[in-house]
């Protein structure tokens, strides 16, 4: 386990004694690991001698720290007002039903996509919108849904 | 032949509608032909329902904006306009809108958005073409007292959406004595429904930072910040670019233009949580730290950022900065009204035919920005309501449509200025549905530090959602108006004080529909689909099947060629089958 995470080490060293680190420097090792684990944050804590828990905390308030492994790709629906007027629901059913997702969860069995929701991706004159990785697809209706996931199952 | 120059807007907003096939596309293209064009990128030019959106200029025909670019014809268009033959008019953006795209330009006013969508947001040469740095330069040789008396006398008021005098906060900030002092540029854009933010930072990153510089040089700071949210990377990027250039050309870092003036810009970027927008969140954010608030005072102005003085504004306060010293206070005046002068960017979306970024001069009629700038409805269905201010504010009624843009005459509306998302509403948007829409999104958002925060609106959302299943009782009204008081009283943040406006605004206005679900059990707008009922028009169905061939829950009998029927108990209300009918023969009710 430790082996793991020795790969972070240059990571860390280039945030140590700086101000403000804490948040990216997670952001930078969950780039490197795809996700947080305990284990992970604990290493840290002690590589860093910042205490857990704080580490914990700042990793649970953030929406963008993960802290269970995603997939391959990572889709955004937005659920932001402006989509919220324009079906942003239908376009999330249609999601969950074209990446027959578990129930409960959000990561697919083959752990290809990870379906997540976003408050807003700032397209909103396209809504509704979802991103895919970086890229962004707007103007949406449902049925468009299966294609564009297609074109990411690499 | 002179030059031809062709710009393809490759914003967020572009891209996202296939802008980069276009530009690649004509990159290609001019790559294996040689002809006498530049081709350039610039950013966001407002009118977002058209994206793509390609400019061509140079050419006897004059400048022209075709709408609706496709990657398949665009080259076509372009070998047209250079031989000077005058492309369809069904793609030329003028034409085509015809009088509305008059009517969009004429009632803008742009000061902010000066740049974007005409310069390229990754070049500092195109920026200082059109004037940039020049204010800087001028700032460096006034007094810093001088400074800050022309922004107050501009009367510029914060656009983060509390509107306080920009002015004002400086002089708090420049009289703190300390040893260090910081800037801080706050582009975390939270609300949702609002992009103003991010296509000022893509499309004139330069702007921005100019404004902080001259803030920084006025305040007495040396250091400062961008906190961006982590979902606009293009915006970051920009903003890198931008850094990067301004300090290589001395705008930046050491001695800045040679005076004994430094000062050094970064940025941080958020990690997704809507309450960082708050400042003193924003600023423990930076810390690294959970982004929860903190008591004022002692204000930011005394003790910010890691303990020291820190100014804290908007990127659309900045983003004026440079305008107000190169052309003076008054002539900030010149537009908008006496307590609220200079513009507003609004970010037009919903159910508007014009989507996108717009800017106004202060004082213009809601009505205007709707039917004038933004073109009107979408569809035929009538207007209902424009939400302003995002979760802390609220909805504006068709009657109240002739209020003005200023900070007084909205709050006095109940919904508030806010950031500048506009989101328009037709009478296919439930406005309970709406208000549990932002109930769920603040009770999500809540830091948890205050209860009554924290669990006051999680029981409004209780409540809300069960109006909308059709369990409301007409009591639950009285709770929520109660619960909404105690809410505001008991927050020490923005994010609480304002959570219930927007149930407030739609009790205000929109009583009868919350008694329509609560007492007849019907959702007028046929949103909430606990209160759906879909039905067959015997007289319509020719009994095709379609519908039952779609049902997931095979809840629809009936065979071929006859009249089919759903059964109510199984009905899941997922509308597959009004989608399936070829015969409008499903009735939802
Ligand atoms: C919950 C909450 C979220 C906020 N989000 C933002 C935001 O995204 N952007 C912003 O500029 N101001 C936001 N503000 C306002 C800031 O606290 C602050 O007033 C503003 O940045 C000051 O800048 P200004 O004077 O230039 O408007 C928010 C306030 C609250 C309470
Ligand atoms: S509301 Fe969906 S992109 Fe803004």
């Amino acid at each position: 386990m430790e082996q793991d995470f020795k790969k972070l080490d240059a990571i860390l060293a280039s945030y140590r004694g700086k101000k403000g680190i804490l948040i990216p420097m997670l952001q930078q090792v969950q780039n490197e690991m795809g996700y947080l684990s305990r284990d992970c944050m604990r290493y840290i804590a002690n590589a860093m001698q910042i205490p857990a828990a704080e580490i914990f905390g700042v990793a649970t308030f953030y929406s963008m720290f993960r802290l269970k492994p995603q997939g391959k790709h990572i889709v955004r629906v937005c659920k932001g007002t402006a989509c919220h007027v324009s079906d942003a629901d239908g376009i999330k059913s249609a999601l969950v039903e074209a990446l027959q997702l578990p129930k409960d969860e959000n990561t697919t069995s083959d752990m290809m996509f990870t379906l997540m929701e976003v408050a807003c991706l700032g397209c909103c004159s396209l809504a509704p919108v979802i991103m895919i990785d970086d890229m962004t697809f707007g103007k949406l209706v449902p049925e468009a849904i299966p294609a564009i996931l297609d074109k990411f199952r690499f | 032949m002179s030059e031809i120059t062709v710009k393809v807007g490759l914003a967020s907003c572009g891209v996202a509608a296939g802008a980069m096939d276009v530009f690649n596309k004509l990159t290609e293209y001019l790559a294996a032909n040689k002809l006498p064009v530049t081709l350039m990128q610039t950013a966001c030019i407002g009118m977002c329902f058209e994206e793509p959106i390609v400019e061509f200029s140079g050419s006897p025909l004059g400048q022209m904006h075709v709408g609706k670019a496709d990657p398949e014809s665009i080259v076509k268009v372009m070998e047209d306009y250079i031989a000077g033959i005058a492309p369809q008019s069904n793609v030329i953006l003028a034409e085509k809108l015809g009088g509305r795209h008059n009517e969009l330009l004429a009632n803008q006013q742009r000061i902010v958005l000066r740049n974007c969508g005409v310069i390229d947001p990754k070049s500092l040469a195109d920026y200082e073409a059109s004037g940039g740095y020049q204010a800087l330069k001028k700032a460096l040789s006034m007094d810093k007292e001088q400074i800050i008396e022309q922004i107050k006398a501009s009367g510029l008021r914060g656009r983060g959406g509390a509107g306080f005098s920009t002015g004002l906060k400086w002089s708090f900030a420049a009289k703190a004595v300390s040893d260090k002092k910081y800037v801080v540029c706050n582009a975390d854009e939270g609300d949702p429904g609002a992009f103003m933010d991010r296509s000022a930072l893509e499309g004139d990153p330069h702007n921005v930072i100019e404004g902080m510089i001259i803030g920084a040089y006025a305040m007495g700071a040396d250091e400062g910040y961008i906190y961006c949210r982590a979902e606009y990377p293009m915006a970051i990027e920009h903003l890198k670019i931008a850094i990067d250039a301004a300090e290589a050309k001395g705008y930046l870092g050491k001695n800045i233009l040679g005076t004994s003036f430094s000062f050094d810009l970064h940025i941080k970027e958020g990690a997704g949580a809507f309450v960082c927008g708050e400042e003193t969140a924003l600023m423990q954010s930076i810390e690294g730290k959970r982004g929860m608030p903190t008591i004022r005072p002692p204000f930011p102005a005394e003790s910010g950022l890691w303990g020291k003085p820190t100014n804290i504004n908007n990127v659309e306060t900045w983003a004026n900065i440079a305008w107000i010293i190169s052309n003076g206070a008054e002539a900030f005046h010149a537009f908008g009204t006496e307590k609220s002068p200079g513009t507003k960017v609004f970010a037009l979306a919903g159910k508007i035919a014009g989507s996108g970024l717009i800017e106004v001069p202060m004082g213009i009629p809601i009505r205007d920005i709707i039917y004038k700038v933004g073109g009107g409805m979408k569809t035929e269905k009538p207007f209902k309501a424009v939400q302003m201010g995002g979760p802390s504010g609220g909805c504006i009624p068709a009657q109240l449509l002739d209020t003005i843009v200023d900070y007084d005459s909205i709050t006095a509306t109940g919904a508030i200025m806010g950031s500048g998302g506009m989101v328009v509403m037709d009478t296919g948007t439930c406005m309970v549905d709406v208000a549990k829409f932002f109930l769920n999104f603040t009770q999500n958002e809540s830091c948890g530090k205050c209860t009554f925060c924290r669990i006051g609106t999680k029981r409004m959302l209780e409540i809300l959602t069960r109006i909308t299943e059709g369990k409301g009782e007409m009591a639950d009204i009285e709770t929520l108006q109660e619960l909404s008081e105690n809410i505001i009283k008991g927050s020490l943040c923005g994010l609480g004080q304002t959570a219930p406006n927007p149930v407030l605004t739609t009790l205000r206005y929109f009583k009868d529909e919350y008694i329509a679900h609560i007492v007849d059990k019907k959702c007028p707008a046929g949103v909430c689909t606990a209160l759906l009922k879909y039905s067959i028009n015997p007289d319509k169905c020719i009994g095709c099947t379609a519908c039952a061939r779609k049902c997931p829950v095979s809840c629809i009998a009936g065979s071929v060629k006859q009249v089919h029927e759903i059964d109510q108990s199984k009905c899941i209300k997922c509308g597959a089958c009004l989608k399936a009918c070829k015969f409008d023969a499903v009735i939802k009710a």
